[in-house]
């Protein structure tokens, strides 16, 4: 009897890293603040649903919500928020056949879309930083 | 080297190998080895030195010892490479650990079953498809095709077949079904090809919701192709093609003409006679 060992990664294979390149990370990030987001939103339509059950179930709601942690929480969820917009901007253009470059004969050594590619997911991350800043700034100096 | 054992005068390099016996079944493990290093060695090379003086046993497929025939693909200090391209002194560690291509089930040792890379393949037809059948199997001459049209399919025609993108593919981890970057740069190089006809045959795999909008741009299949044939970029310029003709921007091309016999060909007689020969066979 031969037996066949299933070597599929699985999960982690969808989401570590490992010795892959800086765009296998942006790849998983963008994944998984896709969730946090999803996650997000279902406990935001729960959290507004409390107002259904009168004035005093939305705001004993609001006063479980209203402190740091969940403001810190709403924080990261905002970061979770401009890394996926920005980035998904990212991903849009690439998937319509833009910033990757034309094919052509390869030659050693080899260069490929994702290489060429990179200063954009450089860029994007950079934008991404700028819009974090400001957003904290806001969250934490400017907003009280 | 700073980064290999010393065993005497000669210098030594801790190989570490997943073993797999499908009589026995269970979980695979590491094996160590210990084997002599010397310059330009490779990683085939340290395997062959195994199974000649260590381990008779170790299995493993590979063959033209050149990156040509994509067989040796294995998972190689946590990256899908090819092992006889790869030398020992340029992975920068003092431990070489081997286990086989991920996201393939293992046969033996590392032996992967390629059988999940072939069946993807042959889903998207990856062969001219033209609508004079009778042309096509019996061809009088060749199809029209100019440099710029090469330029378009040549890249991703240079694919051997060696699985590494598939093992890297994030997607191809988590999905049984999803067609896989080998397979749909297969595709895309023959709808790319203006001699070919089977735009709808080709589309079929890889339009379907297993296909190209499942790939979103890890890049890794990239990163670890050997002959820079580029999975993704076929992947996305797939996608902006459907996006295109979805617009109406881009009609589907008729497939190029055969091309017309060519007056005052050299006919037979006029072909010089080749010169007698230098070697007589024995009869």
């Amino acid at each position: 009897m031969q037996h066949r060992y299933r070597n599929n990664l699985g999960l982690w294979g969808w989401l570590g890293g490992g010795r892959y390149g800086f765009d296998r990370y942006a790849y998983a990030l963008h994944r998984l603040t896709g969730l946090g987001i999803l996650a997000y939103f279902l406990m935001h339509i729960f959290v507004t649903g409390t107002r259904l059950n009168g004035p005093e179930a939305w705001e004993s709601a609001m006063n479980f919500f209203d402190n740091p942690l969940f403001r810190v929480g709403e924080f990261l969820v905002y970061l979770a928020f401009l890394y996926h917009a920005v980035n998904g901007i990212r991903l849009v253009l690439v998937e319509l056949g833009l910033l990757v470059g034309k094919p052509g004969l390869p030659s050693y050594p080899y260069s490929n879309s994702v290489i060429r590619h990179r200063p954009v997911l450089v860029g994007a991350m950079v934008i991404t930083a700028v819009l974090v800043l400001f957003a904290g700034a806001d969250f934490f100096f400017l907003t009280k | 080297m700073s980064t290999s054992k010393e065993s005497g005068k000669m210098k030594s390099i801790v190989f570490e190998v997943l073993r797999y016996d499908p009589e026995k079944g269970g979980v695979p493990h590491l094996q160590e080895f210990t084997v002599p290093l010397h310059k330009g060695m490779t990683v085939l090379d340290g395997l062959h030195w195994i199974k000649e003086h260590e381990d008779p046993t170790l299995a493993w497929r590979s063959s033209c010892r050149m990156g040509i025939c994509g067989s040796c693909g294995m998972f190689i200090n946590g990256l899908p490479r090819l092992a006889c391209t790869n030398q020992i002194t340029q992975l920068h560690s003092d431990r070489v650990v081997i286990k086989p291509l991920p996201n393939y089930d293992i046969i033996r040792d590392l032996v992967p079953d390629f059988d999940r890379l072939f069946d993807r393949h042959r889903s998207v037809k990856p062969y001219l498809i033209r609508r004079d059948r009778i042309e096509q199997n019996s061809p009088t001459r060749e199809y029209f095709q100019s440099a710029e049209e090469l330029q378009n399919y040549i890249q991703f025609a240079y694919c051997i077949k060696c699985g590494l993108c598939l093992s890297a593919c994030p997607t191809a981890a988590t999905s049984d079904d999803y067609v896989g970057p080998q397979a749909l740069t297969q595709g895309w190089r023959y709808l790319a090809d203006t001699r070919d006809e089977g735009i709808e045959e080709h589309s079929e795999a890889l339009y379907s919701k297993h296909g190209v909008y499942r790939c979103h741009f890890a890049g890794a299949c990239s990163q670890v192709c050997p002959k820079g044939v580029d999975p993704a970029m076929a992947i996305q310029l797939a996608k902006q093609a459907a996006f295109l003709k979805s617009l109406g921007k881009c009609q589907d091309r008729p497939g190029a003409p055969v091309t017309p016999p060519i007056e005052n060909w050299v006919s037979e007689k006029q072909v010089p006679k080749a010169p007698a020969p230098t070697v007589v066979r024995e009869s």
